[in-house]
């Protein structure tokens, strides 16, 4: 085993002629698609600002990211996860498994979830309801589950005009998609009496459950790649409602109509006070070990969570990141460098 | 004989229904050629066009010369010239120094639209100048004191209407640009002072974040690449050639040696992304060798450019007339004689070529890089090589990948502009074995 491990390392490092020499001197972060941005933004500004070399960071998948963090400590593996979602108890486990014993939980900040459609087209105006009316496998129709009967908004709501009903959601590998659930979907299920009806007829578990069956009739349509890729299959269907990230919104306002939910416009302001229902917080998650190895990763984190980034008038907010009104909290549990707890 | 009874003779001049038949058949076959043909001309030219029209723009950027008064009161609060105390000022402090030079310009001019904000003309500038005012300071601090001419570029929605992505109209709806903006832009470029203009820092810049699409380039992608095909030239061509000639030439051929030559032939069409996942399992978490460095990426390629080229070494080698190991053994040369001295240089076009296709395959793969960290935003150019095949890189693929994620509609340009130099590289290879082939190829 050991000649095998050796053999490999010798021709790997003979074939670059090599001094052995693996020490990295830059950070390294992965994970989430959606924080990749923010995360790009803050490395670009403290490799400029400070006397370190530029953070490297990946994307991936929130859960990517985790599992990446998690498994080891040692150079050859990541110092951050970027995440959409919060940790599982399973990466936690993972982490621990593989030595990754003190994970630092840093919230970095709140995120909106939007659904516009084309600029050209109507105004809209859901509630969770219209969207689990719309999307489900089975609704209830005058006291009855059935098969989702509804073709147009209308049918869904009389408020809503008569189009056709076409969504392109997050595909499930996307923490967007998780957010959609609970918020909308699972809203939606309860507040239209689906949940009793499906709790009633297959049992608490599966009636929860069957809340998130989508319709498989080509009404909604699940995104697997970026919001780029919405946004262009919105491009070829001017009837189609689409699900973004706001600071997708935001960099694209000229071409999308953003619809409201439950009467609030999406806004950082909305999200921040917690009007506008559909948002979600994103983390970062450093693995501490690392600190005082890695050189700049303190203050890699510090600068991320500083008021001058992450602060109201900062850089990522100006691109669409709602800024954390406990910040200063997070701040000192940075410096500190405290642990997170167990999950609750 | 009438005339009638002739009819009924074949002839050289009637054509009878089975000639027409069977010349109707050609005919139909050379339609169905040529239709097939002008399909893939067709796509050729469609692909072309639209990356060609997206792509170009990306080589001219829009820029402006500023007047910027280096105040050393600002930008060096001690006084004392000392570059580590100078770095205190951060981008954010150049950032104002380079609005407040733009607001006195185009106030000075007469340029700014009434009652246009400082901040809102500040904002035609792109994010990327402060870091490179600041960096110029720092390294040269007499410039403080003085005012330097600093060419700077423009934001990128600036720069998208000059090329006619933004306009007016969407202004009114863009959360990220004014109209006033734009006309102010305008009256800059009317008076002179804003040019749109070659671009060679699309070239060779590093990466950019999304809040400054318009200095986004593709260096550390290009170093990258270069440094992968360094690794997979230098292993896969003396790896391949050896394995070939060992094959071709020495093995004995039994049913151990039939299997190996069935696995080559296998490996050459495994899925690319197979080798990104033995990459991550073998050099990064069993080697521990570094993540996103260029050294794993060009060993992962090699393995993917590997049967590739050990086929084509193989074909040649076998093109070779055996008459002429057969003169060469019976002049009493020995095997490994008759192989170096006559059948390896003839065989040597058709190796390079080979050699060359499976670069070119290397160069525009993605999906291994996937799964070994080279997917990523890396701002710092890798260093000179050795060191620098340890360090981070990006990979050109990749950067198109890159760009097309982004939510900038700006970089949906560079993507193109991406691909077009991918292209180009591509292209050039390509050619390069066309000529070697036609160069020194041999027919027997």
């Amino acid at each position: 085993m050991k000649t095998a491990k050796f053999g490999v390392s010798a021709l790997a490092i003979l074939a670059a002629s090599t001094s052995g020499a693996l020490a990295r001197d830059q950070i390294q972060s992965a994970g989430s698609s959606t924080v990749l941005p923010y995360a790009t933004i803050v490395a670009e500004a403290f490799g400029e600002n400070f006397d370190f070399p530029t953070p490297v960071v990946e994307g991936g998948g929130s859960g990517a990211g985790r599992k990446k963090l998690c498994e080891g400590v040692g150079e050859n593996t990541i110092d951050i996860a970027n995440s959409s979602s919060r940790i599982k108890q399973s990466d936690i486990d993972t982490c621990a498994a593989n030595g990754v014993a003190e994970i630092m939980e840093v919230r970095i900040g709140y995120d909106g979830i939007v659904f516009a459609s084309d600029i050209n087209g109507p105004d809209f105006a859901f509630t969770p309801s219209d969207w689990y009316n719309a999307l489900a496998a089975e609704v209830v129709v005058d006291g009855e589950l059935v098969a989702n009967p509804n073709k147009t908004w209308h049918d869904v709501n009389p408020d809503l005009p008569e189009q056709d009903i076409l969504a392109f959601i997050p595909g499930t590998k996307h923490g967007t998609r998780e957010v959609f659930d609970v918020k909308v979907l699972e809203a939606g299920c309860e507040a239209t009496g689906a949940l009793e009806a499906l709790v009633a007829a297959k049992g608490e578990d599966d009636g929860e459950d069957a809340c998130l069956a989508l319709r498989t009739d080509g009404t909604s349509v699940d995104i697997d790649g970026d919001y780029t890729e919405t946004l262009s299959r919105l491009d070829a269907n001017p009837n189609a409602i689409g699900v973004f990230g706001l600071s997708f919104y935001q960099n694209n306002t000229d071409k999308l109509r953003v619809a409201t939910m439950s009467g609030v416009v999406p806004s950082t302001e909305s999200i921040a006070t917690g009007e506008y229902p559909v948002s979600r917080p994103l983390f970062f998650y450093v693995k501490k070990a690392h600190l005082g190895v890695i050189p700049g990763l303190q203050e890699y984190i510090d600068f991320f969570v500083s008021d001058e980034m992450a602060g109201p008038d900062g850089p990522l907010a100006a691109y669409g990141l709602v800024s954390d009104p406990e910040l200063a909290a997070t701040q000192e549990m940075v410096a500190a460098g405290t642990p997170m707890g167990p999950l609750n | 004989m009438t005339l009638a009874d002739m009819s009924h003779r074949p002839s050289l001049y009637t054509l009878d229904a089975r000639t027409k038949a069977r010349n109707a058949a050609e005919k139909r076959f050379r339609l169905y050629g040529i239709t097939a043909v002008s399909l893939g001309v067709l796509a050729l030219v469609v692909l072309l066009t639209s990356v060609l029209g997206s792509g170009l723009g990306a080589f001219r950027q829009t820029m402006f010369t500023l007047p910027v008064t280096l105040d050393a009161a600002v930008l060096d609060k001690k006084g004392n010239r000392n570059p580590e105390e100078m770095a205190k000022a951060t981008t954010i402090t150049y950032g104002k120094v380079l609005t407040q030079a733009l607001a006195a310009v185009v106030t000075e001019r007469g340029l700014a639209p009434e009652g246009m904000k400082t901040k809102e003309i500040g904002a035609l500038i792109s994010k990327e100048a402060p870091a490179s005012l600041r960096n110029m300071v720092l390294a040269n601090p007499d410039l403080l004191g003085t005012t330097i001419d600093f060419e700077v570029l423009a934001n990128g929605r600036i720069d998208g209407f000059f090329k006619g992505r933004v306009t007016m109209e969407s202004a009114e709806l863009d959360s990220n640009v004014s109209p006033a903006q734009l006309q102010l832009a305008q009256a800059m470029k009317e008076a002179g002072m804003l040019r749109l203009a070659f671009n060679p820092a699309f070239i060779t810049n590093p990466d950019a974040s999304e809040l400054r699409p318009e200095s986004a380039g593709l260096g550390v992608a290009i170093l990258g690449s270069a440094y992968m095909m360094v690794i997979v030239l230098a292993l896969a061509l003396p790896i391949g050639v050896a394995a070939s000639i060992y094959l071709e030439e020495f093995a004995p051929q039994n049913r151990f040696t039939d299997l190996i030559e069935v696995n080559i032939a296998n490996l050459a069409a495994v899925p690319s992304i197979v080798f990104g996942i033995l990459g991550l399992a073998v050099f990064i978490n069993y080697a521990e060798l570094p993540q996103s460095s260029p050294l794993v990426g060009g060993l992962v390629l090699t393995l993917m450019t590997l049967p590739t080229i050990i086929i084509a070494t193989r074909a040649a080698l076998k093109a070779v007339p055996p008459s002429i190991k057969d003169a060469a053994l019976g002049v009493g040369a020995s095997k490994m004689q008759t192989i170096f001295h006559h059948v390896l240089p003839l065989a040597l076009p058709g190796i390079l070529t080979g050699t060359i296709i499976g670069l070119a395959q290397a160069l525009g793969e993605t999906a291994p890089l996937l799964l070994i960290g080279m997917v990523a935003f890396v701002k710092d150019y890798p260093a000179a090589p050795p060191e620098g095949f340890l360090d981070p890189a990006a990979a050109l693929p990749v950067q198109v990948y890159n760009f097309t994620q982004r939510s900038d509609p700006a970089f949906i340009e560079r993507a193109s502009g991406a691909i077009i130099v991918l292209l180009v590289f591509l292209l050039t290879m390509n050619i390069l074995a066309v000529l070697l082939r036609r160069r020194f190829e041999r027919r027997w």
